[in-house]
Parts: structure tokens; sequence; C-alpha cells
């Protein structure tokens, strides 16, 4: 399915020839399923890695929100509640 | 029909359905890429060496939207190769331009009229080259303490190239400037995964897009612009930071009020008063912040990592120092931390923008050593002995220091 998909993308994209994006394992725990869900589309979850681990959960917080507020991510209240829980939990200080 | 909007979309629920698909970045590897001794343990961690097509290995901070440094070993000239040259985007949809059918739309409220520049049209017009730093405006982020969120860069988002192409100013002489224009605004052909987020438009006040050293350039180094160095024409705007360098340019639109947009304001700002900055983004400005502008004057030792092995007697510390193109008038180095300096002897002149080779030889003693480097610029200003912090992690031109165990 996956290999599948990335055949399509390097068709339709015309990216230049670059390997496929490497699948970020981030730490299971909660809300999980809504940071793959919802971070993912836009940008690598290596983004959170990078990130780590030191935003406080207000900084998480603070984070998630400009997701929402200045680039547009279409995150309802309870998965930005869900994700800067999970963020704040595994990857915050 | 799938978009290549949708389809990058669709990219996160590939990722969410085929988790356990891919094996995590393994510890040998993470530990493989030569960050920036400072940067955030996770940054270290999840980074990694990898070579993009038509690039040498450069430390992979994120790959979508892609952003990679250079390492430190690439530093040792004054041009960086363009296969070693950083790479940095802030949205994820990046089209393969082509030449043929490349064009820059040239317009806006603020011109007298409208043109359309094909990538041969570019050509016709008289050539200019200049050497110039491309330094990313959070270059050296990573190493902000306390940390601040975004790209966590150690020092390698930076390259010195010798750039070749037009005068921006020659192109917009083709549409003529209103006496009320205020600036020139820039888009490239990259774009957003998805559309709700805003695209990267930024402008620059008219003063500076009309200087003569501001260029389209459709050469770097000798060559086609790298792909993912903004083929096959970008913006070269020497001395400002890379904000401002439009990658894949294909816009250029004149502006009678100021540009808005999440790029503009609140992104890419610094405090106002915090900096010793001389060029004024004035249209921009408010009673806080203003936009950045010219790189603060900077120096890197390249020629040994910190903690580096060497043998006792004479060593040769080298490396680089570059400002917002006032031109480097001293580098000077200190074996006590700052209580004695001495003068470092300077390499070639390549021209004010351009990275300017230093090196300093002193008699190492077993044990530790430290070497530490400051540059002044030939207005006088030179680098902090202290982070002047901001929210965003901008202008970081703290003095380095190396430990160098001698043998």
């Amino acid at each position: 399915m996956r290999k599948i998909v990335f055949a399509i993308m390097a068709a339709l994209v015309a990216l230049p020839a670059m390997a496929d994006e490497p699948t970020i394992r981030l730490k299971q725990a909660p809300g999980l399923g809504k940071v793959e869900g919802n971070c993912g589309g836009c940008h690598s979850l290596v983004y959170i890695e990078m990130n780590s681990p030191f935003l406080t959960a207000a900084g998480w917080n603070a984070e998630v929100t400009k997701m929402i507020k200045a680039y547009g991510a279409p995150i309802g209240d309870a998965d930005a509640k869900a994700i800067a829980d999970y963020l704040a939990k595994n990857y915050g200080t | 029909m799938l978009t290549r909007r949708s389809v990058l979309g669709a990219a996160g629920a590939v990722l969410t359905l085929t988790g356990s698909g891919w094996s995590r970045f393994s510890a040998s590897r993470a530990a493989g890429a030569p960050v920036t001794p400072g940067v955030p343990s996770g940054t270290a961690e999840s980074a990694t060496l990898e070579a993009l097509p038509g690039k040498k290995p450069l430390i992979r901070l994120a790959y979508r939207p892609p952003n990679y440094e250079a390492p430190l070993d690439y530093f040792r000239s004054p041009i960086t190769p363009n296969d070693q040259f950083f790479v940095r985007y802030h949205l994820s949809d990046i089209p393969d331009v082509d030449a043929k059918t490349y064009k820059i739309e040239v317009g806006g409220d603020g011109a007298n009229g409208q043109a359309t520049l094909t990538f041969d049209d570019l050509k016709k017009l008289p050539a200019y080259e200049v050497v110039a730093v491309n330094q990313c405006s959070g270059n050296r982020r990573g190493l902000s303490t306390p940390h601040v969120a975004g790209v966590e860069w150690g020092y390698g988002a930076m390259g010195c190239a010798r750039w070749k192409g037009v005068r921006l100013k020659d192109v917009l002489d083709k549409v003529g400037l209103k006496p009320e224009a205020v600036e020139i605004a820039f888009n490239g052909a990259d774009g957003p995964a998805f559309d709700k987020t805003p695209d990267f438009i930024k402008s620059l006040p008219v003063w500076k897009a009309v200087d003569e050293s501001t260029l389209i350039a459709y050469e770097m180094n000798g060559a086609p612009l790298p792909h993912f160095n903004g083929y096959p024409a970008r913006l070269i705007v020497p001395g400002w930071t890379g904000t401002y360098w439009m990658k894949h340019l294909i816009s250029v639109t004149a502006l009678t009020k100021p540009q808005g947009g999440f790029w503009m304001n609140p992104a890419y700002r610094i405090p106002v008063g915090m900096f010793p900055v001389v060029a004024r983004f004035v249209s921009q400005e408010n009673a806080t912040s203003t936009p950045i502008t010219e790189i603060v004057v900077n120096s890197l030792i390249t020629s040994h990592a910190d903690g580096a092995t060497v043998q006792a007697g004479t060593v040769t510390a080298s490396g680089l120092a570059w400002d917002g193109g006032y031109g480097i008038a001293t580098v000077e180095a200190s074996t006590d931390g700052g209580k004695t300096w001495s003068e470092a002897t300077l390499g070639e002149d390549l021209g004010r923008y351009a990275f300017r080779p230093w090196s300093f030889a002193f008699a190492a003693r077993r044990g530790k050593n430290t070497v530490t480097v400051k540059a002044t610029n030939k207005i006088g200003q030179t680098q902090t002995a202290t982070l002047l912090f901001n929210p965003a992690g901008y202008h970081n031109n703290v003095m380095q220091t190396v430990t160098l165990n001698a043998a």
C-alpha cells in the first residue's frame, strides 16, 4: 500500500528522485494517532523530535495553536488538546 | 484526479496506516550526524547525514519540507560548492521547474505597467556577478539558550557562492516604478501542502530592491542553480539574511502598501533596538518588532571541531568571517579565554559580501587549549560575548570557543 501510494506521488508530484520519506516512529502513547493523522500531512513528524525535549506544556500548546491559527491546520479543539497533551508528555520538558 | 497538494496531504494518512513499516532511525545513524554542539538533544538524536539528489551528504534536520545544513568541514573554503550548499524550505510543495516554460511576472499597483520575462529574456539582460553569503535568518537557532521552537539549525545553514544574473533594478525598469511604491514583493514556485497555509511571500523596501547588488541569479558558481537552491532563478539579496532570497522566483510585484501576511509579520521579526543593525525596513516596523534585515558580523572556526585532538606545538586554526556587507576589518583570536587577543591573518578578499577566510597560529600546550575568535567589521561592529536572546533565535553571533586537546 505504502509503496503504491509513493509511486503515485512520484509520478504526479514530479519531485526529483528523492528516497521515500522515512517514517518517523514517535513514542507510543495516548494521542499518537491524532498527532500522526493531523500533523503528518503538511510536514515530517521529525519536527517534533527535533524540537525536543525543551518545550513546556504551554510551549507545545503554543506550537499547536500556531499550526492552526498561522498555518491553517484544520484541527478541531478536541484533537488539538490531545495533540498538545501528547507532545507535552512525550516530547516536553 | 489527485492534485499535487492532495497527494502530499495523503502522505500523513499513509504514515498513519503504515507506521510500523519502516525501522526507526538507528542510534548509530543518529550518532553519525555531525551536529553542532549545543543543539537540542532531540535534534542530535533525530538528525542524519543524507544526500539529496545532486547533493553531497548534508545534515538532514527535516525531510518534508526539506531542511538540510552543511557540516562544519564543508566550510574550509570561502566558496561553498553547489553540492555542499544548505537547503531550506518553508513549504512542502516544491515543483520541478522547467526553464523552457519558466517565467517571471512583473507588475503590481506600484508599477507603471507589467511584463512577463522568460528565462531567455533574463539571459538577454546585462549580466552581473556578486560573491555573497546566503545565511538563513535562523542559523544557530539550535544554540539558543533557552532553546526556542523552529528548525534547530547549528552552524551550517549558510553558504557563500558566486552568483550571476541580472539586476533586479533592470527588471523593474522594464515596468517602471511609481513614486509611491514602497516595497517590492516576491513569490516563488513552491507552495504549501495544504491550501489554507499561507504561501511564502516576502518583500523588500524599494531602496534595497534597486540596490545594484540585488540580483535575480540564474548561475551559482558557474553552473545552473541546483534544484534545491532555487532553479532556474532566485533572488540574491547580498548582506541580508536568506529569508529574502526567494527561490524559484516567479513574481516581482511593486506595492504602494506594505506586504502583509504571516511571513512578514509575525514571522522573521526581531525586537526593536536589540541588535546593532544599520539597514532598516521602515515600512514594516512597529513599536515592538521589525523585520530581520542584514546579517550581523560573525565568524566560525572551521579547521577544528570542538574537542578535537591536536599535536602539541604550533597549531593553525582557521575559519571564516562575514557580515552584512560592510566588510571584515579584523579577526582576532584568544587562547586565554578572552583576556588577551591577537590578530589573525586574513585570507583572500572575494568582496564585501563574501566569506573572508582567516588563520591563526598558536603554540598548543599539552592538555586542554581553547581558541576563541571574534570578527570586527569596517564600521566597528563586533561579536557578542553572550547571547542576545530573542524568541525566534535570530542573529546569534556569540563568539565561538573550541577546546583542543593537545597530546
